[in-house]
């Protein structure tokens, strides 16, 4: 019976080795946020335009990730997108008249809401809307508004009116 | 001893009351060859009984039959009163628990050294505690004559060794009815002779019947109560060996005798020699 | 037109043989729990076919992982994003490379082991001796075979993963020169939970199907030489096939 014992202990130590891999994955590899979904609470946000921003993007603040849009709708009486945010609780005091922006990481890199800190003295609560946002960035209003302002220049060459804003 | 009587080529006993296994017009075919076409078969209690017959003739098959691992097409198997072809698989596997079988190539597992080959049937079948399984397994190696082999493997076992082995396997769990396939196949003189002495004196002394499928004529008829033999899906001729020496038939002549030409025929069909020759026939 | 019978005979025989393995396999699984119960054969079969591939399995996910580094190296330095080395050769592994290779591994090692002992006691009528001792074969030799592949397989994957990065890592941090910290904190960066849960989920699928093939080909062998030689070799490509054809399915399941 000596055999099987050493049969044993192989499989032990191989099936140990195995879930040591996956917890190695599982902890090493991937980012130390769990679920937020315990401890959170939810703020609204809407947009005229959210760019690429999808669900499950971050939201930041000082590029800290706070928490993240949960989901992206569209309001028909309000002709708006609305982006339902996930915040953490740790971070409740955020002033309630913070901005929130649609920000890219990187150059080509995905979108996320970005949360500039405002003056307030009283935080937002769970279910708060945020006042002020801005929108996500067009390349192609970016670039008409552009070529606008160039237009305008050249049409009203010596007029000092400023260029029509879109 | 015997209430069977020789029959002239073709005609069979019918099975008597003392039978513990029979075939009742069994008819068996595989892929559209016929293998048996009503036979019939008296397997008596306490005998050994022996199924000869030329090669091909489904000797094996029978055995499978009467194991219930192959059905019959047609007509009863019989086994300890049971009809095999009726049973349930609980049913079945009870059945067999009651019967051992020797395979032709021993057929030990190969990854149990022979003590637990030999145990094996009373690990799967029976909570034994471990001092009494080790007891009925030397007991039964030692009538084989292998108790001191028990812990080798079954690789460095030799023909005739793993064979008995496997007869030990076979009566471990004391059956009522032992098969043997071709049980002297390949086997020395010295190997042989153990082999026949092993199935009479386990025969006689567990009170078994014992059921040999073999075509060694002269090893066989000097253990058998009473043989069968077969050709062409049919009981040829039966009787005790003397009986079937005296035979009047000329199959079972040629068989009994061991000669090259006759029923059987030495030739495989062929044109005629001559013309083959001499490129007349037109075959290559 | 003798070709065209030769492949509606081919796709007769194809649709029995699927049907056939499909049955078996329901078999396999109605034995399964009352396999559990003899846990000793069980381990003994991981031993068989996990522990024996831990050898070829991580020396085969430490050069995969060593060639991982270069090539992504190589690839990243043309855009300038080295520091990404981590995330995209955890990525690769996690998602496609461990999960395939594995099963690839696992076929030619593990399933044919399983395939060629099942052929020989099928050959050697082991499992017909076994019948007649009233002993269920498909219950004492098959189905742990079956689950102990199935239960190694994933185990297998993140080992052969988990081995991957680390000769990812010593190519491209310690030979290369890619910032360890980069290396890391990119890949914890872009790695999810999810990412993790879709190779393991395929390493089990592949486990499930290499495993149930190898036993298959095994037990159905002819009882012949050639017949084991036979089934060996089909268990591999038919593994093979399989395992790929899988992988399509799995990946666009769950993209």
């Amino acid at each position: 019976m000596r055999q099987s014992r050493a049969i044993d202990v192989s499989t032990g130590l191989f099936v140990l080795l195995g879930f040591a891999a996956i917890l190695f994955l599982v902890t090493q590899i991937t980012n130390r946020e769990f679920s937020l979904r315990s401890d959170s609470y939810r703020l609204q946000a809407q947009f005229e335009n959210v760019g690429g921003l999808k669900a499950g993007a971050p939201v930041s603040m000082a590029g800290v990730t706070i928490g993240r849009v949960e989901s992206i709708g569209y309001d028909m009486s309000l002709f708006k997108a609305v982006a339902t945010l996930r915040i953490d609780a740790r971070y409740d005091q955020i002033p309630n008249d913070s901005d929130a922006s649609i920000l890219t990481a990187g150059l080509l890199g995905g979108q996320y809401i970005g949360i500039t800190p405002g003056g307030s003295d009283e935080s937002f609560k769970d279910g708060d809307r945020v006042e002020f946002v801005q929108d996500a960035i067009v390349l192609e209003n970016l670039i008409s508004k552009y070529l606008f302002s160039q237009a305008g220049n050249k049409d009203t060459a010596g007029d000092n009116a400023p260029a029509a804003q879109e | 001893m015997n209430h069977h009587q020789a029959t002239a080529a073709g005609g069979e006993p019918a099975a008597g009351p003392d039978d513990i296994a029979a075939l009742h017009d069994v008819d068996y075919s595989i892929d559209g060859k016929v293998i048996f076409r009503g036979i019939r078969i008296g397997i008596r209690r306490g005998d050994v009984t022996a199924i000869m017959g030329p090669s091909g003739t489904g000797k094996t098959t029978l055995l499978r039959l009467l194991t219930g691992q192959l059905r019959a097409d047609a007509g009863r198997v019989v086994v300890d009163g049971l009809d095999v072809a009726r049973l349930g698989r609980r049913e079945l596997y009870a059945l067999r628990r009651r019967m051992g079988m020797l395979f032709q190539n021993g057929a030990l597992l190969t990854d149990l050294d022979v003590f637990e080959n030999v145990a094996f049937p009373l690990r799967e079948h029976a909570r034994l505690p471990e001092r009494i399984v080790r007891n009925l397994v030397l007991t039964k190696l030692h009538a084989v004559g292998l108790r001191g082999a028990a812990h080798l493997q079954p690789q460095q076992l030799s023909g005739g060794m793993g064979r008995r082995v496997a007869l030990a396997r076979a009566i471990v769990m004391d059956p009522q009815i032992l098969l043997y396939d071709e049980p002297f196949a390949g086997l020395d003189p010295i190997s042989m002779g153990v082999v026949m002495r092993l199935i009479r004196s386990l025969n006689d002394a567990l009170g078994i019947s014992s059921i040999v499928v073999t075509h060694d004529v002269r090893e066989i008829s000097q253990i058998a109560d009473m043989s069968y033999i077969l050709s062409d899906g049919q009981v040829v001729a039966s009787g005790t060996p003397r009986e079937l020496h005296d035979h009047p038939s000329p199959i079972v002549h040629q068989f009994m005798e061991g000669l090259a030409d006759g029923p059987v025929s030495f030739h495989y069909p062929a044109p005629d020699l001559r013309e083959q020759l001499l490129d007349r026939t037109g075959a290559t | 037109m003798g070709l065209l019978a030769d492949l509606l005979a081919n796709a007769r025989g194809f649709l029995e043989r699927v049907g056939a393995m499909t049955r078996f396999f329901g078999q396999l699984l109605w034995l399964s729990p009352g396999a559990l119960l003899r846990f000793r054969l069980i381990v003994e079969q991981i031993y068989n076919a996990g522990a024996l591939s831990l050898v070829i399995i991580m020396t085969c996910g430490l050069f995969v992982g060593m060639v991982l580094g270069l090539q992504g190296h190589d690839l990243l330095q043309r855009f300038g994003s080295e520091d990404s080395l981590g995330t995209g050769a955890a990525l690769a592994l996690l998602k496609e490379l461990g999960p395939v290779i594995t099963a690839l591994l696992f076929a030619g090692r593990a399933g044919t082991a399983l395939a060629s002992e099942l052929g020989l006691m099928r050959a050697t009528d082991q499992l017909s001796a076994m019948e007649i001792m009233a002993v269920d074969p498909m219950r004492r030799v098959v189905v742990p075979r079956f689950l102990g592949g199935a239960i190694s397989m994933p185990l297998l994957t993140a080992v052969f993963i988990m081995v991957g990065l680390f000769g990812v890592q010593l190519v491209g941090v310690q030979l290369l020169g890619v910032d360890q910290g980069q290396f890391w904190s990119q890949m914890r960066g872009a790695v999810e939970l999810d990412d993790i849960r879709e190779g393991l989920i395929k390493g089990v699928v592949f486990g499930i199907a290499c495993s149930l093939i190898a036993v298959y080909e095994g037990y159905n062998a002819q009882p012949t030489a050639e017949g084991v030689g036979r089934a060996t070799t089909r268990t591999v490509v038919i593994s093979a096939v399989v395992t790929l054809v899988l992988d399509y399915i799995l990946t666009a399941l769950m993209l």
